[in-house]
């Protein structure tokens, strides 16, 4: 590991400008990311300011919504009776990713900023653009089994991993963020970005900029959280998705839908969206919808599985919010969430 | 009542569960100082240059190792103890760290920086900067330069790699009934929760070169012969340490690089040194289980008598390492099959080098093997069960020797009524659950009940305990705890008056632990020396006047309950610290060994058992859950029923693992391990991993030695592939033929 100086601060304003005077200085809240990528010479920080003991740690009613201080941790916000029954798209994101010791660890403001699993970025000695600017990308002609198929770039096609990320997007969440700037406003599905020639920025977040709360808006639908990984537990996906339904009467009042794993950010898929409004709720009209929504996906050579896989996920996370087939477990759960569900003789433990 | 066939608790499991047990990382060693390694990022070609100026100069750097500098090593001998190390079918590299600048795997180490703290020589290595003269690597199976056929496993004239018996070609030809198919596996790694460790500390004795070693170890005397050998020393001269293994399955024993370069920068810094590696090293260092591309080809009648079996197997070793893994041990010997026959191709690949791994050549070939027998079930329109009982092998179909025991068939018939094998709709993709669909698989599975020589030393203190030692490993198989058992049997003592010692190179020797053959080899030692002990108490107390057993002779005496009796009166004897104590000695110690003999040639020594699986596959997603797994298992008699169902449910789960989710892959332009983390590379969570019912015979083997028992370390292991990947084709009618069954092998796209 590269030496380091660490600091704590009392207050946002103070880490916000201690992070801005130093071009290598980052925040750290949980860690459970970052110290990781340090310890593998991916990241080599010059400063670390510890934001975990900012007063960004409660849960709180906002505008007929929730606000989520970004310092509460993701097991807080996944077990919140709020957030549980009203958005549990979120909770069953949090609660099918990683594991009880991390998300105690994570924080919520943390998890939409964890870096990529792409394996080429965690190895120095491999070329990647997104942690070393320049030096092209391995996974281009690699082994990108688990690779984008939207939005990627000649310099990039990493996907961004976070569960928790694709449920906000789906429920179009907004960052309230302090910068050198002042604070502002970011609506979640513009937090994160397309690599373009400059896949080594993830996000639109300035240089000291710190996210201090989640916004979920007022929702009177339903939202689900749907994953397929490749073990039962402890996984990033392979493909989710994120649903957040609203009816209007029989048919479809606003429906929005994200997909996970598949780009460098959630991956709204509008085109689906406007299919979907209006309609009544049926299997053919999810499947046409999926079928939209995969319609632009451009495989690499060991991805085009998740085109058949999100298309089925699509249409079970559709039919399972709408109620058109039960959901696996308990709404808000990650029983809920996970496919398949686990080993034994029950899916779900009984 | 015997201590043997007990459930005793782990008697080390406080120590481990509490932190207590000291694993080779923990020691303390004064003056210790750290190495941290720099490997290639190429997997060919030749180092030009390697600049440590930098690292020279960083905080608390004591010294750099390359190539250029570093002490010269003697060569990996020919053979050790009847194994070939060396060469096509040898188990280990030739290659040895930093003695030339050729790069033959991405991963391999180029430097050690040794300095005063772990994170200072962390932060120092990535200062050092190589440059490379690279080359086009090896890295396809098929496509390689260099393919070999080896003549046999590890130089053993029993286990040829390239046999014919009858004729198989012609048979094949002739079948009513056949089938070739070709089923593939992947690489996957042991990934013990211990990663590798070693810490060498060199001091003067007697005026000479004197090494200790710390190190994560399954072999103490194979490991103090290869750094004796290479570093010019007596081995003597060479004292290894490892009390507690965290876990090896067949790493840990058979690749020397990371004590050579532990012991190599202690020499030089002239302090003592550790070497700790990190979890992604291990995807370069620490071997691995290759892959295989297997072709099985099947003739039968239409009766379904199995007539020929081909089973040819191309897998892949590194640039200096010969190990071939053996995927036709299974077909080799379980069914009766009157021509058979087995070939298998290495190539040579700029990969690192792989070794045993858990059921090393059971577990990928029997899965080929008895995947391929369903699938001739289903040809044939038979039972799996009912085409397996009709080729039933009686004796051993290659040597034609009767076996030892097997009792195989009680184990079909008790495996399929656990897991209500006649209950299932036996048409393919006609059973569901809900919005899943649900099958039911099966398989045999088997393990050699090997069994070596060893040596133990048993000691009897005055005041009535005992102690036996041998230097055997605790790798979390139980074995402080089985041989304590045995022990205190043999010693006719309590086992809480009984210490078992292992995991020390100076104490009398055992093998490797391996192959399955710890309990099977070191038993019967520890029971030798124990009688050896109380010969030499007995012979004591009948010359002792003061003795009521006085003018006995050694026949006439027995050794029950902790004291010496006349078997005609055993209300006349004495306890064994009170004729001590008389003869005013502290103890009494006596060394013996045992090892197999004749019998061996008599005949074949296996285990056997039945695996059954029912899952549920989600065919949308390809997600595949193991619902239950059955075993059945014919392996002895079991010392421990307690820690033997530890060991075997822990195989299957392993197997759980290599069927469902476990792969390395290594880039195919520069062969870097891509997926190095134990995030990323996917062992089962307990979500993964059902309820497993285990049962076994418990017949003890007549002809293995007194106890009856054979090793169980493996079996668990083997079979469940097969039986997970049968019970898939149940559910969906679909056949997956490569490993490990991903959800992404059962999307069509």
């Amino acid at each position: 590991m590269h030496p380091f100086q660490y600091q704590r601060t009392e207050t946002a304003d103070q880490a916000v400008a201690a992070v801005a005077q130093d071009p290598a200085g980052t925040f750290i809240a949980g860690g459970t990311s970052h110290v990781d990528l340090m310890k593998e010479g991916v990241l080599h920080p010059s400063l670390l300011v510890d934001v975990s003991g900012l007063p960004f740690k409660q849960i709180t009613a906002h505008e007929g919504g929730v606000r989520i201080g970004a310092g509460v941790s993701n097991t807080a916000a996944a077990t919140s009776a709020d957030i549980r029954q009203r958005y549990p798209a979120v909770s069953e994101a949090l609660l099918a990713g990683a594991s009880t010791q991390i998300r105690n660890m994570a924080s919520m403001g943390g998890n939409p900023l964890q870096r990529t699993r792409c394996p080429y970025f965690r190895d120095p000695t491999q070329a990647c653009n997104k942690r070393e600017p320049g030096s092209g990308c391995a996974a281009i002609g690699g082994y990108n089994h688990v690779h984008a198929l939207f939005g990627a770039s000649a310099a990039c096609v990493a996907t961004h991993p976070s569960d928790l990320a694709v449920a906000l997007s789906a429920l179009d969440a907004r960052v309230q963020t302090l910068g050198p700037d002042g604070p502002r406003t970011i609506a979640f599905p513009d937090l994160h970005r397309l690599p373009g020639d400059q896949p080594h920025r993830d996000t639109v977040l300035a240089h000291g900029e710190l996210i201090t709360s989640i916004d979920l808006p007022a929702f009177s639908g339903r939202s689900h959280y749907l994953k397929v990984r490749e073990r039962a537990s402890y996984a990033y996906a392979l493909v989710s998705c994120a649903v957040a339904l609203e009816m209007n009467g029989s048919t479809i009042g606003r429906a929005r839908v994200a997909l996970g794993a598949v780009a460098s950010k959630p991956w709204r898929v509008t085109a689906a969206e406007a299919l979907l409004a209006g309609q009544v709720p049926t299997e053919p009209l999810f499947r046409a919808a999926a079928d939209a929504a995969f319609a632009d996906a451009r495989p690499l050579e060991h991805n085009a599985y998740k085109i058949p896989m999100g298309r089925n996920l699509m249409v079970r996370a559709l039919l399972e919010t709408n109620g058109l087939q039960p959901l696996q477990g308990p709404a808000g759960t990650a029983f809920a969430a996970s496919v398949g569900g686990v080993a034994g003789q029950f899916a779900v433990p009984r | 009542m015997p201590a043997t066939g007990k459930s005793l608790d782990r008697v080390d499991g406080r120590l481990k569960v509490t932190g207590a047990a000291r694993y080779t990382a923990e020691w303390e060693v004064p003056g210790l100082v750290y190495g941290a390694v720099v490997d290639s990022a190429q997997a060919r070609g030749t180092v030009q240059s390697i600049d440590v100026a930098a690292a020279r100069q960083a905080p608390g750097v004591l010294a750099v190792l390359t190539h250029d500098n570093a002490p010269r090593l003697q060569p990996i001998p020919e053979k050790i103890g009847g194994t070939l190390f060396r060469g096509e079918g040898g188990i280990t590299e030739t290659s040895q760290p930093l003695q030339s600048a050729a790069i033959e795997y991405a991963g391999q180490p180029l430097a050690v920086v040794v300095a005063d703290t772990h994170e200072r020589a962390r932060y120092a290595a990535s200062l050092v900067r190589v440059s490379y003269a690279g080359q086009e690597p090896d890295l396809a199976m098929a496509a390689a330069s260099r393919k070999t056929l080896p003549e046999t496993f590890l130089g053993n004239n029993e286990e040829k790699l390239q046999v014919t018996v009858g004729d198989p070609t012609g048979a094949l030809a002739a079948a009513p009934v056949k089938l070739e198919r070709v089923y593939e596996s992947a690489i996957t790694h042991h990934n013990p929760i211990e990663t590798l460790a070693s810490i060498a500390r060199w001091e003067k004795r007697n005026g000479a070169d004197f090494l200790t070693l710390y190190d994560t170890t399954r072999g103490l005397e194979i490991l103090q012969e290869i750094m004796a050998t290479s570093l010019g020393l007596p081995k003597e001269s060479v004292h290894v340490i490892c009390p507690f293994v965290g876990g090896a399955f067949g790493a840990k024993g058979w690749l020397y690089a990371p004590a050579l370069l532990t012991a190599m920068a202690a020499r030089v810094v002239g302090r003592p040194v550790k070497i700790e590696w990190r979890r992604q090293d291990m995807f370069a260092v620490a071997g691995h289980r290759p892959a295989t591309r297997q072709t099985l080809s099947l003739g039968a009648t239409r009766a379904g008598n199995i007539t020929a079996l081909r089973h040819d197997t191309l897998t892949h070793s590194s640039q200096s390492s010969g190990y071939t893994e053996p995927c036709a041990r299974v077909s080799r010997m379980m069914y009766a099959v009157p021509n058979l026959g087995f070939a298998h191709q290495l190539a040579h690949l700029h990969l690192p080098s792989p070794c045993p791994m858990r059921g090393p050549g059971e577990t990928v070939g029997g899965w080929a093997l008895e995947c391929a027998i369903d699938e001739l079930a289903t040809e044939l329109n038979l039972d799996p069960v009912e085409l397996r009982l009709r080729n039933y092998a009686d004796k051993n179909p290659e040597t034609g020797k009767p076996w030892s025991s097997k009792h195989l068939r009680e184990c079909y018939a008790r495996g399929r009524k656990l897991i209500g094998w006649d209950e299932r709709n036996p048409r393919p993709r006609s059973m569901r659950e809900g919005s899943q669909l649900v099958g039911y698989g099966m398989a045999t599975t088997m393990y050699p009940a090997g069994r070596k020589e060893a040596q133990a030393r048993a000691t009897i203190f005055a005041d009535g305990r005992a102690l036996v030692q041998s230097a055997t490993h605790e790798l979390g198989n139980g074995a402080y705890t089985i041989f304590r058992q045995i022990s205190a049997d043999a010693l006719a003592l309590p086992v809480d008056r009984v210490r078992f010692e292992l995991g020390d190179s100076a104490l009398p020797p055992a093998p490797t632990s391996g192959g399955s053959t710890t309990t099977a080899t070191v038993g019967p030692a520890a029971q030798a020396a124990a009688r050896a002990v109380l010969a030499a108490l007995i012979s004591l107390a009948v010359r002792d006047a003061q003795s009521p057993l006085f003018g006995a002779t050694a026949e006439a005496i027995d050794a029950r309950e902790g004291r010496l009796v006349l078997k005609a009166q055993p209300g006349t004897g004495e306890e064994y610290g009170a004729i001590l104590r008389r003869a005013r000695l502290p103890s009494i110690v006596a060394t013996d060994g045992a090892k197999p003999g004749e019998e061996r040639d008599k005949y074949s020594f296996y285990s056997f058992g039945a695996v059954f699986a029912q899952v549920r596959v989600d065919e949308a997603s390809g997600s595949i859950r193991v619902a239950r797994l059955c075993g059945v298992y014919d392996v002895g008699r079991l010392m421990n029923p307690k820690t033997a169902h530890s060991q075997i449910i822990g195989g299957m789960a392993m197997g759980v693992g290599a069927t469902l989710m476990e792969a390395t892959h290594y880039d195919a332009r520069n062969g870097r391990a891509v997926v190095r983390n134990l995030a990323d590379y996917h062992v089962p969570s307990m979500a993964d991993t059902p309820d497993m019912q285990v049962e076994w015979l418990n017949i003890p083997d007549p002809h293995i030695s007194e106890l009856g028992a054979r090793g169980i370390g493996e079996i668990g292991c083997v079979g469940t592939a097969a039986a997970i990947t049968n019970a898939v084709f149940h559910a969906t009618g679909q056949r997956l033929r490569s490993l490990p069954l991903t959800p992404d092998k059962l999307m069509r796209t």
